[in-house]
């Protein structure tokens, strides 16, 4: 029987060169006996100096070994070193032991290291500093006492955390220190070590009793996420079972405290307001403007960011009318921004349409969708909130007053005929003299121009519309010559 | 009128703020202090340091500015009419309370939220000359999450999301006839432009491609929102399909629901009753299984009755018992959108199923070792050697299925 000592409880370098040597000697598990600290040899034990030297070859094992390794070492049962050498000699002959779910040799490491982290996981959360004033130099001194020795390995976060804060921990096994500059470690210590209380307490604990709902006691839940085990070194714990106590009674009282006469400054305040505003005529074009943003003439404006209102000069010659605003219009609050504006504004260019005489309205002014993910797809508007939303579209025609109005695409042309179904086939290609004396032409939407998949047929719709376009700009200079 | 202490300023605004069920610090950037004279750090994955009694994670110091409100909204304890003492913190107070807690390990960060004094403006303001003192002259280096203000001005969006890891604008109330009915100050179009604004920022602020220039920062953390549930009488089924809406519209992070609770001084418009956690514990639930299940809105409400989900079982369960004709579904051949919707199995659970058939065909035993509910699994598949026969008919099944009710708790 070979006892092997180490030096420290928790050190994977320290463990793994003298594991070497033992592999390196053929020393099976059996013989091996694993010691730290004060754990005396038994009678007829060998110690370290019968390890056997030098290093002699060895095999490898897994990457995912060492990072298993790396966590059980910090385990607090005194099996640790045994197991991991157990597993470490199988692993010599069986280099896909760790992939068999199975072998209880396994399950105990994949255990024992999510232990570890969990110990070390609650250190992270539940460390309480307190501060000591050393004269100008103020320091942050906790207790804790993990299950594990997970100190030396999470010390690193606090150092990365409090990095401008001077600070200590000290648990049973061993303490760390920051100086702002380097990390240290020493020995353990005990509660006593670490000042008894912090001038901040007495408010976090307020705090802590505040923000508690007591009409949502749930005990077992708080139980399993911040284990008993845990409380002594926690100051807030102590108003724990008071809270838990009241909760009834306070959630009581807050059902039964019934409104009371509201105080002084609300009444002063309720008083100055102004009358709500009557909803008035509109009047112009910007009182449309803004009243739009409060319609409720059909459900769309409950799902949608806002209104698109159409946008150009009061008084333009052409006014285009679209379907209804999509994702990108209904974020920004304005028309024709997205892919289909971009077509549009192509064409417009490209035949010659002056843009500052163009203003471009949707014939339903709130974006229809249906939620995909994280995604909004388009929904065709329905009749109902066309008609709904002609409203809006009349007064832009009446107080923008153009002279030739360009239906893109065939919502936007049965708004303006008020028809239930138009086919842009047919319609297009003339000018449509309407009853007002405006000049009606009806094209595709440029967003179909967009959708179609084969280059020849995008070629000849892409033709067919410019053409439209050029009837329309056309139309606008024979305008100009009649006045 | 005597000046309040510090101590009891806080007891009045982090009880002004228990309210608000969202308390994350997840999900942010990964910065620390190392190398800075400053404080702080977020490495991912937040950290809860403390449990309320209510079973919730204390996180971030949780607070608002000031509960004095202009704005009367019914369900909050806040409101112009209500009776409740009112206290304000000045922006050092706040900043002072966050590093305190913070050197001594109580708190991740700040979650830091406010009435609406004077104007939108005004308030926040205020809100974002906490964050960026913490953050310029502090050198704070921990998460910050702030409330927006709805119709405060976008340059103010701006510079919150520059100083914030998280913005959330909260929507309130599941429908807009009930925000106006109970907040009559609140506009919905206005909550729901904030939000879009927020994207916009958070679009500009992802690289995409190559950028020529590191886009600025924007609020890492992305956005979030909270939706009072049970106040109003929306149905779950608009309760989800809002939620949807403001996923697919705005990219939040999350929505939150919060049962609502009974305020004391409450208005008159109000239930008077315990929250209902378990609907508010279902709708968590089938968000879950909206965002990551590939289940819709109407699907999802169909396992419950007239619009509401089913309380005594889960919503996949309750699902799955009225669409009985898709089940059996064998583990060994379903597709993974199919194997999805499987009751008891999660997504773990299928990335293993999908990961160790390739090697061999599965027992109902490979399959109770991958997922920790195999008696709910079993009448909903077929194994190699497993078949639920007449299980998935049985008139039976939702009653076997039904977790048994437990004794009350004693407190």
């Amino acid at each position: 029987m070979l006892a092997i000592r180490l030096e420290k409880l928790n050190d994977l370098d320290e463990w793994r060169g003298k594991a070497r040597r033992l592999l390196a000697a053929g020393m099976e598990p059996s013989q091996i006996v694993w010691r730290t600290g004060s754990d005396e040899n038994g009678l007829f034990e060998g110690g370290d100096e019968m390890l056997p030297t030098p290093d002699g070859p060895v095999g490898t094992v897994p990457r995912q070994f060492m990072e298993l390794a790396a966590g059980v070492i910090q385990h607090s049962d005194p099996e640790r070193f045994a197991r991991l050498y157990r597993v470490l000699w199988r692993l010599q002959k069986d280099h896909q032991l760790l992939s068999n779910a199975g072998d209880s040799d396994n399950t105990d490491l994949a255990r024992m290291a999510s232990a570890v982290r969990r110990d070390a996981h609650k250190m992270k959360a539940f460390v309480r500093f307190r501060s000591l004033f050393e004269g100008e130099t103020e320091r942050f001194i906790a207790w804790f006492e993990p299950d594990h020795y997970v100190l030396e390995a999470t010390a690193s976060f606090f150092a990365r955390r409090f990095a401008g804060m001077n600070w200590g921990i000290v648990t049973p096994y061993a303490s760390a220190w920051w100086d702002t500059e380097n990390l240290s470690f020493g020995p353990g210590g005990r509660k006593s070590d670490v000042p008894a209380e912090d001038a901040v307490e007495d408010d976090w604990k307020t705090y802590y009793a505040s923000i508690f709902n007591p009409a949502r006691l749930k005990v077992s839940m708080m139980k399993s996420e911040m284990p008993v085990k845990y409380w002594r070194n926690l100051p807030e714990a102590e108003n724990i079972a008071p809270l838990i106590r009241n909760a009834k009674a306070m959630e009581q009282d807050m059902i039964e405290r019934a409104a009371t006469q509201p105080p002084a400054h609300h009444m002063r305040r309720e008083a100055r307001k102004p009358e709500p505003q009557q909803i008035q005529e509109i009047t112009s074009l910007a009182e449309a403007r803004e009243a739009v943003q409060s319609c409720h003439r059909c459900p769309l404006y409950e799902h949608a960011t806002q209104a698109v209102f159409g946008e150009g000069p009061e008084h333009a010659e052409v006014m285009f009318v679209g379907e209804q605003p999509g994702d990108q219009e209904d974020l920004a609050g304005k028309p024709f921004i997205g892919p289909a504006g971009q077509v549009l504004d192509e064409f417009i260019e490209k035949v010659g349409i002056d843009r500052k005489r163009v203003y471009v309205t949707n014939a339903v002014k709130h974006f229809k969708f249906e939620p995909r993910g994280k995604r909004r797809i388009h929904q065709r508007p329905d009749g109902g909130e066309v008609q709904a939303c002609k409203f809006w579209l009349n007064l832009e025609v009446e107080y923008v007053k153009p002279k030739v109005i360009v239906a893109l695409g065939a919502t936007a042309a049965q708004s303006l005929l008020g028809k239930a179904s138009v086919t842009i086939g047919k319609m297009r290609g003339a000018p449509i003299k309407m009853e007002d004396g405006t000049v009606l032409f009806i094209t595709n939407h440029p967003s179909y121009l967009l959708r179609i998949p084969d280059a020849e047929g995008k070629a000849r719709e892409r033709a067919k519309f410019e053409a439209d376009l050029v009837m329309v700009r056309e139309a606008i200079a024979a305008l100009e010559k009649t006045p | 009128m005597v000046a309040l202490t510090l101590t009891r300023k806080l007891a009045i605004l982090a009880d002004a703020a228990k309210y608000d069920a969202s308390c994350a610090s997840s999900g942010s950037e990964k910065r620390n202090s190392a190398g800075t004279k400053g404080i702080g750090s977020t490495e991912g994955s937040g950290i809860c340091h403390s449990y309320a009694p209510d079973g919730r994670c204390i996180s971030l110091l949780k607070l608002l500015l000031t509960n004095f409100c202009i704005y009367d909204c019914a369900y909050c304890i806040n409101r112009s009419s209500s009776n409740v003492q009112r206290a304000r913190f000045s922006v050092d107070e706040v900043v002072q309370l966050t590093l305190d807690f913070y050197r001594r390990n109580y708190i991740e960060g700040l979650f830091l939220s406010s009435g609406i004094i004077k104007s939108p403006d005004h308030t926040m303001e205020e809100m974002v000359r906490v964050a960026r003192t913490l953050r310029e002259v502090h050198l704070f280096q921990g998460y910050i999450h702030l409330k927006v203000i709805p119709n405060a001005s976008p340059e103010l969006l701006a510079e919150a999301g520059r100083w914030a890891d998280r913005l959330s604008t909260n929507i309130e109330l599941p429908t807009d006839t009930a925000l106006e009915h109970f907040a009559p100050e609140k506009r919905p179009a206005e909550i729901r432009t904030a939000m879009a604004r927020l994207r916009g920022k958070l679009d500009e602020a992802k690289p995409e491609g190559k950028p020529k220039a590191k886009p600025q920062k924007f609020a890492p953390a992305g956005q979030s929102t909270q939706m009072i549930i049970g106040a109003d009488a929306a149905n779950d089924s608009a309760i989800l399909t809002r939620a949807a809406g403001l996923y697919s519209g705005y990219n939040l992070k999350r929505v939150y629901y919060s049962a609502f609770s009974p305020i004391p001084d409450a208005s008159s418009k109000l239930p008077l009753r315990p929250p209902p956690l378990m609907r508010e514990h279902r709708l968590y639930q089938a968000d879950w299984l909206i965002r990551f299940y590939g289940f819709d809105v109407p699907e999802i409400v169909q396992g419950g009755e007239n619009g509401d989900l089913d309380l005594a079982i889960d919503p996949k369960l309750a699902w799955a018992l009225k669409q009985r004709q898709s089940f059996p579904v064998d583990v060994n051949r379903a597709d993974r959108e199919m194997l999805l919707r499987v009751p008891g199995l999660g997504i773990n659970a299928v990335d293993r199923i999908i990961r160790s058939r390739r090697h061999h065909r599965l027992t109902l035993a490979d399959v109770a070792r991958m997922t920790a509910s195999i008696d709910k699994v079993r009448p909903f598949i077929v194994t190699g050697d497993w078949s639920p026969g007449g299980a998935i008919d049985d008139q039976r099944l939702r009653q076997k299925l039904t977790p048994q009710p437990k004794q009350l708790s004693l407190f």
